[in-house]
């Protein structure tokens, strides 16, 4: 699904974010990306996201080259990808409903069928029937799971999350966390940006450690995933739904 | 195809909303594009209402037609016969010596002094009257040309060169309207385009939200173009009332005017015509004012 061939990402500022990145990241993954501050995840994830562009090295996104990808054609190359904020980036104004219609009005896709996904994708994260609401009458956690709704809602293979749990405490975490696995259990790849210690001892997924723009430890996925899926407990998934 | 024209009518509706959030600045805004529209309309209604006032004043410019001194009354009336086969001619009057004599002597009061007259001094005249679509300065001196040429024509008497010093200057206001709407297209496109730039401003952290999800320019763009799109129209209608209020205050001044010069001209506001290219001037400038501006701007906001 993600694959970095000796990326180098330098700003102009001269600063080195990444250098001689490899990772690969299959189809149905689910990983954690930690590393402290600074070590670059952020610029890996926009690297995925095409915020940013490669400076050196060769990045495969769901089977495109991110280098063939024009500047016209990153809005559709976007499209396909679901990506989860840490300041969650809901719009202020607009209902919830409206947020997560978002990405499927950009798409073009029919008012009807915008009702019925914006709907289940409101369910899957615990949120129905606040469709109405706006964003800041909403706690941060419940924003937050907005902000997964609106990622997701499209249907994307691929999810990214950029420190999706920084703002929240710990049981909020879980929550977002559990919501993730779910996601990942019906097929979708996904990478999250994390350096929540908790967490990352709570679910036990496979780990990528970046320390100064290089992988120090690139984790299996495998055998990781595996017990991991015991872990997830139903009983809050369904405590969730209240 | 249908989502796509809900889609697009959702924008507008929902432009013309966010519009309605800011009333004071948006009927600010709209206010000096009606303006700015609304001089270009009165200057052309006054250029229309001129013409129809000088095409009033035409018909009564009759052109005096004097016969030669031994001219018969038949031979008077053949020539008048003639004139009116003329298709620029409306009417022919005959006024013979004779009439002509008694009238003056009616009117002006000098009754002994002609009595003293022993024959008639007066010749034979005409009253040509040019029809109205054939008033123009030049139709007339063409037409005043072939009746001098009649052996039995003394003199035609025509006063062409008021008309010809009214339609220069109607020449002239018409370029100088020409100019200073093209003036004031650039600024109507000036004022929309300042307005949409703040309001891309505003709205940045929305824009590049839109972007991070996927949305393209062109998406990113739309809203935008509606919000042009409905300063023009709003402008357009406000320039519409404008010139309403002015044919409106002007009317009894400029029929009283009228009526001293004894014509029954009525000053006439806009007609269907120009009031829909006032519509699509307004529609047109305030999209092409926000495109420009939109373009410009939102390539340059990029999520970081």
């Amino acid at each position: 699904m993600i694959r970095f061939d000796h990326v180098f990402k330098r700003y102009p500022n001269g600063r080195e974010a990444l250098s001689d990145l490899s990772l690969e990241l299959a189809a149905g993954e689910i990983a954690f990306l930690t590393g402290h501050s600074g070590a670059g995840k952020s610029s890996l994830l926009k690297l995925i996201a095409l915020i940013e562009r490669p400076t050196r090295g060769q990045l495969i996104v769901n089977g495109q080259n991110v280098a063939g990808v024009s500047r016209a054609k990153v809005p559709a190359f976007r499209r396909q990808i679901g990506i989860v904020f840490q300041d969650h980036k809901l719009l202020p104004d607009r209902t919830i409903f409206d947020n997560v219609a978002l990405p499927l009005i950009i798409a073009g896709v029919g008012t009807k069928e915008i009702g019925k996904r914006v709907r289940a994708a409101l369910d899957q994260v615990g949120l129905l029937g606040r469709e109405q609401s706006q964003p800041l009458e909403l706690s941060t956690g419940e924003q937050q799971r907005v902000g997964i709704a609106r990622a997701v809602v499209s249907k994307p293979a691929l999810l990214i999350a950029d420190e999706p749990t920084g703002n929240l405490d710990p049981d909020l975490s879980v929550e977002v966390m559990n919501i993730f696995r779910r996601f990942n259990e019906v097929g979708v790849t996904v990478l999250i940006a994390s350096h929540d210690v908790l967490l990352l001892e709570r679910f036990p997924v496979r780990r990528i450690l970046l320390e100064a723009g290089r992988i120090v430890e690139a984790g299996s996925g495998a055998t990781a995933a595996e017990p991991a899926l015991k872990l997830l407990d139903p009983s809050k998934l369904v405590g969730l739904e209240g | 195809m249908t989502a796509w024209i809900t889609r697009h009518l959702q924008t507008l509706i929902g432009a013309l909303g966010r519009l309605s959030q800011h009333k004071l600045a948006t009927f600010l805004t709209t206010l000096v594009i009606g303006i700015a529209l609304a001089l270009p309309a009165c200057l052309h209604l006054l250029i229309a209402n001129a013409q129809t006032a000088t095409g009033n004043w035409n018909r009564a410019v009759d052109m005096s037609v004097y016969f030669k001194m031994p001219t018969s009354v038949d031979e008077a009336t053949r020539v008048a016969e003639r004139l009116r086969q003329r298709r620029d001619v409306e009417q022919v009057d005959l006024v013979t010596a004779d009439d002509a004599l008694k009238e003056f002597r009616r009117e002006s009061g000098f009754g002994a002094a002609i009595d003293a007259l022993t024959g008639n001094p007066l010749p034979h005249a005409l009253v040509v009257r040019p029809k109205g679509e054939y008033a123009t300065a030049t139709h007339l001196e063409e037409l005043a040309g072939d009746i001098r040429g009649l052996p039995s024509v003394e003199l035609v008497q025509l006063d062409t060169a008021w008309v010809n010093r009214l339609q220069a200057i109607l020449e002239a206001v018409r370029r100088g309207i020409v100019l200073t709407a093209a003036f004031l297209a650039l600024g109507v496109m000036a004022i929309v385009g300042n307005t949409i730039r703040l309001d891309i401003q505003n709205r940045r952290a929305e824009i590049e939200v839109t972007k991070l999800v996927g949305g393209s320019n062109a998406f990113v763009r739309r809203p935008f173009l509606y919000s042009g799109v409905w300063y023009g129209i709003g402008g357009a209608l406000i320039a519409w009332l404008l010139t309403a209020v002015v044919v409106g205050v002007l009317r009894d001044p400029v029929s009283r005017i009228a009526g001293l010069y004894g014509s029954g001209f009525q000053i006439q506001g806009l007609a269907l015509k120009p009031t829909l290219i006032l519509l699509a001037a307004g529609i047109v400038l305030g999209w092409l004012g926000s495109y420009i501006a939109a373009s410009r701007h939102l390539r340059q906001i990029e999520p970081t």
